[in-house]
């Protein structure tokens, strides 16, 4: 792992689904096992260029997710690498069944793709909202999930999804993200980033919320709260490595995420501290709800997932360690 | 044309599919016997002739491939491989067992010689088309084979896989559909009815047509002339009787799932084995 932190987080010119399409068009290069599925979305996802250099390699099954999941089962048992895409609910919610039995359990070599996580699914609202896509997954035995941040961890990630052997599932915006990283970052699966350092509080982040608890840990060092902030980018298998030191250096611990608090981000640390290290935590995610139509903007603030937000309980979780209640 | 030798042979080695499987069930004392006795006679025509196969190596890439989709028919399929070598009869009585490499359904993980892990109904087709489509990607010149359940045509991934087989022209996949007329609740045509399933698939683009699925010389040339056909992956109808050939079991209500005594065992087993000798010497 090599990773350089961006100086400026702003908006990045390149937008994820091209980063993607980029990556799969230079994985097929490399590897002509490697073939593409879509179930009527390859237009949204941008995968034009992958299907101009590879029609033969590249094929949109319509709008049958399920099918979709199964022909990507068949494809891998006869050796080809299969990436499969639609939106987060319809990759995940839509077809678990397929994903857990024909992938899982059938031990196959399957990507999926699910874009629009959360609130990111925006103006086409509650219906295409997953707040549930990682939580549900989570359960299919020896997965591996991702949430790239940006597009320089999108493409490395993408990358290093063509050798290793079993069910990958990639979870990604398709428009703009906010740079986290530079170009020429290397990123390790299953191992997270310390994006800053800090004493009091340890704020877990992933996805967009990443750029949000950066933020807040800016906003809380006025106040005198220092706060470390960590970017989980693989939610399984989880950095526990990684959970247990940061509870341990800094005694409280914030996780932040576009997705519910049940069975997610929040689950998975809480899992870790629970077993190991008990200190107090706090979660910054979906409480239970289902999602609604509207802008990002104002669906992170309806959905309590501001950079305001995630100070609100890194406050409170700093208090609750000086009291030590816990 | 199959010649009447070779039918003879296939029918013989149906017969022993049948009481292999029978006592693999009757070990245990229960197992899906119904849909397995009924799939008898295409797994004889598949194993016995029509599949390029090497049991020393299953995992032949050139081999031709079996998706058996309604995974209850593992018993039928396990008694199948062994007859054929994949692993000895002996590990047929294993079946179900702890620790086994004989499961309820199929998988492919577990048992040499089973090509893709099954048990959830429907999955198998979109499964078998991924793997006619990946054969065809890799250049091998070889044929996929489907045993779909009538009444596992009762679910929308089917339709779903049968749409895509036509759209990509999948005509190295082959399909079956074991109609036995029965699914676990009773009679298919008062719980959930197919129609004509032949009309079905050839209005979703697709070679179909109907045999008698116990007559080894219909479903071989059924098989025979969908291997010619260009361009639309083909389905055959089999008409069949679940239980077919197991004396307690053929025909009778209630025969998907069933607990079995040791005295039906013998008898079905004597019956079946007195036909074999009497093959064997005509």
């Amino acid at each position: 792992m090599r990773v350089i932190i961006a100086k400026e987080r702003v908006r990045e010119k390149t937008e994820m689904r091209s980063a993607y399409c980029s990556s799969l068009i230079r994985l097929a290069q490399k590897d002509d096992r490697v073939v593409v599925l879509d179930a009527d979305l390859m237009k949204s996802m941008g995968m034009v260029p992958f299907m101009e250099a590879f029609p033969d390699r590249a094929f949109d099954v319509g709008i049958q997710e399920a099918n979709m999941m199964g022909v990507a089962a068949g494809l891998s048992a006869a050796g080809m690498i299969p990436y499969a895409h639609s939106f987060a609910p319809f990759a995940t919610r839509r077809c678990f069944d397929q994903v857990f039995l024909s992938c899982g359990y059938a031990r196959l070599n399957v990507r999926i793709a699910g874009s629009d996580p959360g609130v990111t699914a925006a103006y086409n609202g509650g219906t295409h909202m997953p707040f549930e896509d990682m939580g549900i997954l989570r359960n299919v035995p020896d997965i591996t999930i991702l949430e790239p941040v940006d597009s320089v961890m999108l493409s490395n990630l993408v990358e290093q999804t063509l050798e290793p052997y079993g069910v990958f599932y990639i979870r990604l915006l398709r428009k703009n993200a906010v740079k986290i990283y530079e170009e020429g970052s290397k990123f390790q699966i299953g191992r997270a980033v310390q994006l800053r350092e800090g004493s009091d509080v340890t704020i877990f982040a992933t996805g967009i919320m990443v750029s949000e608890a950066l933020k807040a840990a800016e906003a809380l060092s006025a106040e005198g709260i220092s706060a470390r902030v960590v970017n989980i980018f693989t939610l399984k298998p989880i950095d526990r490595e990684m959970i247990e030191k940061c509870a341990e250096e800094t005694g409280a611990i914030v996780t932040a995420e576009n997705h519910s608090i049940i069975n997610g981000l929040g689950s998975a640390v809480a899992e870790v501290l629970a077993e190991t290290l008990p200190v107090p935590m706090e979660r910054v995610g979906v409480k239970d709800l289902f999602g609604e139509v509207g802008p990002v903007d104002y669906l992170m603030k309806r959905f309590e997932l501001t950079s305001e937000d995630i100070a609100a309980k890194v406050r409170r979780v700093v208090e609750r360690k000086s009291s030590g209640r816990d | 044309m199959i010649s009447k030798e070779k039918v003879r042979e296939l029918e013989r080695f149906a017969l022993k599919i049948r009481i292999e499987t029978i006592r693999a069930i009757g070990h245990l004392g229960f197992g899906h016997l119904g849909g397995a006795m009924s799939v008898v006679e295409v797994l004889a025509v598949l194993y016995g002739g029509v599949m390029k196969i090497d049991p020393a190596n299953p995992g032949w890439e050139g081999r031709d491939w079996l998706v058996c989709s309604k995974g209850h028919a593992g018993p039928a399929v396990y008694s199948t491989l062994a007859l054929k070598g994949y692993f000895p009869l002996s590990m047929l009585k294993t079946l179900n067992t702890p620790g086994t490499r004989l499961p309820s359904h199929c998988d492919k993980n577990l048992t040499p010689g089973v090509d893709m892990t099954t048990g959830s109904l429907g999955q198998g087709s979109s499964a078998a088309a991924g793997i006619a489509l990946g054969n065809r990607l890799k250049g091998r010149n070889n044929k996929t084979f489907l045993i779909l359940g009538d009444g596992e045509l009762q679910e929308g991934q089917v339709w779903e896989a049968a749409l895509f087989a036509a759209q990509q022209k999948l005509d190295n996949l082959i399909a079956f559909v074991d109609y036995n007329k029965q699914q676990l609740d009773g009679y298919v045509r008062d719980i959930n009815n197919l129609g004509d399933v032949r009309a079905k698939f050839e209005s979703f683009g697709w070679h179909a047509r109907e045999v008698d699925g116990h007559s080894i010389e219909q479903i071989w040339e059924a098989v025979e002339a969908a291997g010619e056909v260009k361009d639309q992956p083909s389905v055959i109808v089999l008409h069949t009787v679940k239980g077919k050939g197991c004396s307690f079991a053929e025909g009778i209500v209630d025969n998907h799932h069933m607990i079995v005594n040791e005295q039906q065992i013998k008898e079905s087993l004597g019956a079946l084995e007195e036909i074999l000798a009497g093959e064997v010497e005509a």
